[in-house]
């Protein structure tokens, strides 16, 4: 047999320490975290509600849910539906001038980005509070939660609009330009329509998220079911909560599914 | 031309591959191979041809079980592929090297990792889950990277190779197996004309110094009659031509396989002069 | 010269998707009570609210913040921690080219659906009322959440790879686990990387609001604050949160592009 090759491995010195420092960085994050979180004495009471919970589950409360009354759970879920709908429709037309202001291939780079930053501020304002801004506005009710959503849904429409309209294929834009068209014409005959089928799929994608973010926002006052079902939950009406949650999740799965396949059909 | 070419074998000689009435009909109801009788001898430098779509993949991976035939019995070395499972199977697959058209080499991963995951199969699974692998191991791998020239990227990461170089890292994990047998998958049809010789080189280098029985599906008969010990022709899933290259001539053979083809061989199955 | 007569193309289909979507929108506004009028009359009311809380910023408020703004980022530090964690396996089941069994992938698909179905805030007063007050409801809703998010992204990641890879491990005898290991991971592990971080961006905002329901955090304080009507603190408290989340966005911005 010959002799045993030898191979050193080249060791960067840096590299490996930045790796070292990483690690005993996320590794430290996470135990810090756990440090802070406390865990008492949870576990003893914890075992007779699960077993409530589950027994709410066994026997949901389908007097509520066939309520067909202002009172009852399916004029709730449809004033969840109508919210998202409203919101999200709104928010889509409100958003188009925003991402064309944060579109570098539109405005240049400056002018872009102020608007990106704008745009992300925007996202960072909790649902919640604007939700609660709109009710001193409008009273509390569905309204409020139109409003709502429909501004905090330009930051992530906005966002995904300028995306799109950054990657799109300039050789329209250019075409019409070059036959003469002025700044509008170009916009609505070459940008828009190019990037429509995309601006249609992310409304819808953001069409299924306002349908989570419309049921939590009932919850401040703004309409729709989180209202009913977190007082369910408050008050312990396991049965209440649980028919509540099951009729959601099977209206946003429904949804989920429909708007899933016209997105397909889109791109 | 329906019968296959017959020819005189010692019945001695060891059938490293031996196939009985092997057929195999795909769900969509398309027969790829209908009734192969096949064997494949100790040494030898088998190329198979024949038409897109002929059934030479399928063929190919019916030998490593990597496709299940739905008739009739493959063999390796006098144990039946067809009824092999598990640990059985795995221990068939880690004795035939295999390399492919698209190299399918991790990128991500460094060339010596890449070969050293042709020796897996040898250990228990914790310890190549870890990447605990034997000194003599890596040595394995070294030499098999030596074997192909390529020992000075053994650090590199496999994306920064380019083809030739990244389907001759195949090669040394091919190796690192230690196998009887190399299963070459069209392993020069994304490559170049002066990189496909390398690579065509390398794998006779190793059949004939390092005896490993080599069967390889190619596209350019040119390379078949070069390199192959025989050649197996292959249309509409049966074989219609098996025949030792010893001594044959270029002009004759072209004018077989015509009748293989059923036509004039074409321009691009041909790669040239050399 | 003769007049060339075109057909005219069958527009219905597109007239009717555009009838029922704008009868679609408009319903759902009147259902729902919005009057643009009303909202324009209004709106110097929130005007009124958005000075009361911004203007002067109520610096001083700061300190008392820190506390529970640092509970908030725990909270999502190890709520994604868990869902991530227990996700990357529970991905590789439910991708539907590695293990192939579909008694294995349906079921695991709907419940992840449900998960990720169920709202944040629901999961947290749910487990508010299971285990009372604090941080630890608000990390096992985060972790729930996180959980449901990140297998999804993660499987769909597993079921697009260079399935090549994967052959060459097979055909030369590598098992199940090695074949994971040498094929699958190398090419997922960045971007479950990436959706890990993603998840943070995510479980950060969330973890703001969770406390509403008394899941702990930054959102408990917001409530009491809001309780009280005290509108300079909820300002500051929104300016503070929303700095944080700023600058987390940037840095993992800046991870995830070194990432992939």
């Amino acid at each position: 047999m010959t002799d045993n090759i030898l191979i050193k491995k080249k060791r960067d010195p840096l590299k490996t320490t930045l790796h070292t420092v990483y690690y005993i960085v996320v590794f430290g994050l996470i135990f810090w975290g756990f440090n802070g979180i406390e865990y008492k004495g949870i576990m003893q009471t914890a075992a007779s509600s699960m077993k409530a919970l589950w027994n709410g589950f066994m026997n949901p409360d389908l007097v509520y849910a066939t309520n067909a009354t202002i009172d009852g759970l399916p004029y709730a879920i449809l004033e969840t539906i109508a919210i998202a709908i409203s919101g999200t429709f709104v928010s889509a037309i409100i958003s188009i001038p925003f991402a064309l202001l944060a579109s570098q291939n539109i405005v240049g780079t400056k002018v872009s980005k102020i608007g990106k930053l704008v745009v992300t501020m925007i996202r960072t304002f909790p649902e919640l509070i604007l939700a609660l801004i709109f009710i001193s506005v409008v009273g509390p009710g569905a309204p409020a939660g139109i409003l709502a959503l429909g501004i905090h849904s330009i930051g992530m429409l906005a966002k995904l609009f300028s995306e799109a309209i950054e990657s799109m294929d300039l050789g329209v834009k250019e075409a019409l330009e070059s036959c003469g068209g002025n700044y509008f014409e170009v916009l609505f005959r070459a940008v828009l329509p190019q990037v429509s089928p995309e601006l249609i799929s992310y409304t819808l994608y953001r069409f299924e998220i306002n349908m989570r973010a419309a049921s939590t926002l009932g919850l401040v006052g703004a309409g729709g079911i989180g209202a009913p079902l977190i007082f369910a939950i408050r008050t312990r009406s396991w049965s209440r909560a649980a028919v509540i949650i099951i009729v959601l999740i099977i209206t946003v799965t429904i949804i989920d599914q429909i708007s899933g396949r016209l997105r397909k059909k889109l791109v | 031309m329906k019968q296959p070419y017959l020819f005189l074998r010692n019945e001695q000689e060891h059938k490293v591959i031996k196939f009985v009435n092997v057929s195999k009909t795909y769900p969509n109801g398309v027969e790829a191979l209908k009734n192969i009788n096949l064997e494949i001898y100790e040494g030898e430098f088998v190329a198979i041809i024949g038409l897109s779509g002929a059934g030479k993949s399928t063929l190919l991976r019916l030998i490593n079980k990597l496709i299940e035939n739905t008739g009739g019995e493959v063999f390796f070395d006098g144990k039946s592929v067809t009824k092999a499972k598990g640990k059985e199977l795995l221990n068939i697959r880690r004795q035939i090297g295999m390399i492919f058209q698209g190299f399918n080499i991790v990128k991500r991963m460094s060339v010596l990792s890449n070969v050293l995951s042709g020796r897996v199969a040898y250990h228990p699974t914790w310890k190549t889950i870890l990447g605990l692998f034997p000194e003599a191991d890596k040595q394995i791998a070294y030499r098999a990277l030596k074997r192909v020239d390529i020992l000075e990227k053994v650090h590199n990461r496999a994306s920064n190779l380019s083809g030739g170089q990244q389907q001759r890292v195949a090669i040394a994990r091919a190796l690192a197996q230690e196998p009887k047998m190399m299963l070459a998958d069209e392993p020069v049809a994304s490559l170049d004309p002066i990189t496909t010789v390398q690579v065509m080189d390398y794998l006779k280098k190793i059949n004939e110094e390092d005896e490993i029985t080599t069967v390889a599906n190619l596209h350019h008969v040119d390379l078949a009659w070069k390199y192959a010990t025989r050649v197996v022709g292959v249309r509409d899933g049966e074989i219609v031509y098996d025949v030792q290259m010893d001594g044959m001539k270029k002009s004759v053979f072209y004018g077989d396989l015509e009748k293989v083809y059923g036509r004039p061989i074409q321009h691009d199955e041909i790669l040239g002069d050399e | 010269m003769n007049k060339i007569i075109v057909p005219k193309p069958n527009k219905i289909r597109k007239y009717s998707i555009i009838l029922l979507v704008t009868f679609l929108i408009v319903g759902s506004g009147w259902f729902a009570g919005f009057n643009i009028i009303e909202v324009f009359v209004n709106l110097f009311k929130g005007g009124r609210l958005l000075g009361r809380m911004f203007f002067p910023p109520d610096w001083a408020y700061i300190p008392r913040i820190i506390g529970p703004m640092l509970e908030t980022i725990q909270m999502a530090l190890v709520g994604t921690f868990l869902g991530a964690l227990v996700a990357l396996p529970t991905a590789v089941l439910a991708a539907n080219n590695f293990i192939k069994t579909k008694w294995l992938h349906v079921p695991l698909r709907i419940i992840l659906n449900i998960f990720r179905t169920i709202p944040a805030m629901v999961l947290a007063s749910l487990f508010v009322a299971i285990f009372g007050l604090g941080a630890f409801s608000g990390v096992v809703a985060l972790a729930i959440f996180t959980f449901g998010l990140i297998s999804k992204l993660t499987f769909e990641s597993i079921e697009a790879i260079d399935y090549g890879q994967v052959e060459a491990l097979m055909s030369l005898g590598a098992n199940k686990m090695n074949i994971l290991r040498y094929a699958i991971m190398p090419q997922i592990l960045p971007q479950f990387t990436s959706y890990t971080i993603y998840g943070f961006e995510v479980n950060i905002r969330a973890a703001a609001v969770l406390g509403w329901v008394g899941a702990g955090g930054i959102g408990q304080t917001l409530e009491y604050n809001l309780a009280w009507r005290q509108f300079d603190n909820v300002g500051m408290i929104i300016i503070f949160s929303f700095a944080i989340v700023l600058v987390i966005d940037l840095v993992s911005a800046a991870i995830r592009k070194r990432l992939v």
